[in-house]
């Protein structure tokens, strides 16, 4: 029953999973790690981009990853307008510990609430013409939607990648939760630089949602179970290190796919959440923390 | 109020419980004690996430998860030897609370944003080894046979209400006498400024420990009679976000510093849910208590309770 082919395919199936939880938490990785923001919330703007890529791709057949990069300066706004009201109604106050985790998962519950509300809980699907093939390469399957989603995912971390090591805003970002004082020094908006980086994590989650609907039929619920993905990720990576992320993000796809190929699919969703509660257990700076 | 008064209140109520469900002084339509239930679930959920949330300043989110280990507590004794009710609510709070006593001992030492991502990983951890544990029916649920009716009740219903009415009670006393011990103080000294407290001397990995426990503990008796209630129990329903929602919402909502606070939000909110269910429909009534909740933490800090607290103060400076 088990064989060396079996282990090939689900290391290759692991890797190509890991490349897209990569682009899933990256957002996660800006905002809790590098903002200090504790967005639960995270995972239900995926679920929410998904939701619109389906909508685009049903009613006018367009192509869900494009929607997604059409979508992203959309989503870009909204996180700025919510980072707004979180600001001001609990960082300025120090007050983010209890009522702004509160406020995120009233965020979260009302995007899913809202979504079963209008979809009701079938699970949806997208068309495009990249999905459905499954390339073989000496006997291991490489399906396409799982490939054409790593590609972009892939590409998508890149680009933040440089844009955070490169530029002075980018620089700014992931100064801002070290030293706000050297920061005003250096003639930087603390909370306009935070609101550009929560604006970025956000708008990650329109492309991150495409991709998706693209791997897998979703209902508005699953969201709830990339809390653990996502999290997991952003504490093994050690908080706010965006290489750490994608690290633990292939770790992490690897363990789920030899979990569901050995034990069976129905044991898959805990891998992520024994990850992360013994990484906080045992290792809470993550693997690549100081 | 004055010494002892509340207990009064208390006896009181319970009494007024006991005519009731007991000598059916009133006739009552068996969809309220139904409906009562569930209202009184929220009472002793709400009360025990104050105690770790509101106290201390600790967000649990796993409600769902130490309600729904309270509830197959009860299946697994229930497939053991058939226990009786009243063995299944203490076995299953002290379950619980062991597993609060060790879900604090992992996260309690790290800042407490992870304590609160930690309790939503515990409940899907919990939930994926239910459904894969056959010994108290997996995925597909199980089957729980209770009697039609029980004396000196009459209607077995009548009975559960009156046990959930008791263990309400019992919970807002529990989480009364907290409020004004030592420890009570301790727990928010450390909500205020964890690092002054542990420099003025609070125990406060001790103090956490035992908000953790005695919070499970509550969560676990909620959970017990879960099962008798509804005859039929599957991981999706014990599991369900709506506990750990409401259980978030209600204390926010009444105020969640006293005893007081999620008393009134659990009473309002979840009897506003149990109409609302019937005549509306359920999914719209999630909707509203997502938003109650981001309205209240954004206008309302501190509740119904403080916003009658400023509203009296305004009203003696006049």
């Amino acid at each position: 029953m088990f064989s060396l082919e079996l282990l090939l395919n689900a290391l290759v199936a692991g890797v190509l999973l890991g490349g897209f939880y990569a682009a899933v938490s990256l957002g996660l990785t800006v905002a809790f790690g590098q903002l200090n923001i504790v967005n639960i919330a995270h995972p239900a703007f995926v679920i929410l981009g998904s939701y619109i890529a389906y909508m685009c791709n049903s009613k006018w057949g367009l192509d869900p990853i494009l929607v997604g990069i059409v979508f992203a300066p959309v989503f870009f706004f909204i996180g700025i307008g919510v980072y707004r009201i979180y600001y001001e109604s609990f960082e300025r106050k120090d007050d983010e510990a209890l009522r702004g985790l509160a406020f995120f998962f009233g965020v979260m519950f009302v995007i899913e609430v809202g979504l079963i509300m209008s979809y009701g809980v079938d699970f949806r699907s997208v068309q495009a013409s990249y999905i459905g093939h499954n390339w073989k390469i000496g006997g291991i399957g490489v399906p396409t939607r799982m490939l054409v989603p790593f590609v972009v995912s892939l590409l998508m971390f890149g680009g933040v990648y440089l844009y955070m090591s490169r530029t002075f805003n980018g620089r700014a970002i992931m100064a801002v939760a070290q030293d706000r004082l050297a920061l005003q020094l250096m003639a930087a908006d603390p909370v306009k630089i935070k609101q550009l980086g929560f604006g970025i994590g956000i708008g990650t989650t329109a492309i991150a949602g495409a991709l998706l609907i693209i791997i897998i039929p979703i209902e508005p619920s699953v969201g709830r179970l990339y809390i653990g993905q996502v999290f997991a990720i952003a504490v093994l990576a050690g908080l706010g290190s965006i290489p750490g992320t994608l690290v633990a993000a292939l770790v992490l796809g690897v363990a789920e796919s030899l979990v569901s190929t050995l034990y069976g699919p129905s044991w898959a969703p805990a891998v992520a959440f024994g990850i992360l509660l013994l990484a906080l257990a045992f290792r809470p700076q993550g693997l690549f923390g100081r | 109020m004055k010494l002892g008064s509340f207990w009064l209140w208390a006896a009181v109520i319970a009494l007024l419980g006991a005519a009731l469900t007991i000598f059916d002084l009133v006739p009552v339509n068996a969809f309220v004690y139904f409906a009562g239930y569930v209202v009184l679930q929220y009472v002793v959920l709400a009360t025990a996430w104050n105690i770790m949330g509101g106290y201390m300043g600790y967000v649990n989110f796993g409600t769902a998860g130490f309600f729904a280990v309270g509830a197959y507590t009860s299946v697994v004794l229930y497939n053991l030897f058939k226990a009786p009710l009243l063995v299944m609510i203490p076995v299953s709070g002290l379950v619980c609370a062991l597993l609060g006593l060790a879900m604090g001992y992992l996260t309690l030492r790290l800042r407490g944003v992870f304590f609160a991502i930690a309790t939503l990983a515990l409940a899907i951890v919990l939930e994926t080894l239910v459904i894969n544990w056959d010994y108290v029916g997996g995925a597909t649920g199980a089957y729980i046979l209770r009697a039609r009716e029980i004396a000196p009740f009459g209607d077995y219903i009548e009975f559960l209400f009156f046990v959930m009415l008791l263990l309400a009670i019992f919970a807002v006393g529990t989480a009364r006498w907290i409020e004004r011990s030592k420890a009570g103080r301790g727990f928010a000294a450390i909500r205020d400024d964890e690092e002054a407290a542990e420099c003025a001397g609070v125990p406060t990995l001790r103090l956490k420990l035992l908000a953790t426990t005695v919070s499970g503990f509550l969560m676990g008796v909620a959970g017990a009679p879960f099962v008798l209630y509804v005859g039929f129990i599957e991981p999706s329903s014990a599991f369900n976000l709506v506990y750990a929602v409401n259980s978030i919402a209600m204390p926010m909502i009444g105020g969640a510093t006293t005893w007081l606070g999620p008393l009134i939000g659990a009473l309002l909110l979840g009897t506003v849910q149990q109409v609302a269910t019937v005549t509306i429909s359920s999914e719209l009534n999630l909707l509203i208590v997502g938003a109650l909740l981001i309205f209240f933490v954004i206008a309302a800090p501190e509740g119904i309770v403080g916003l009658v607290r400023k509203w009296r103060r305004t009203g003696n400076d006049r």
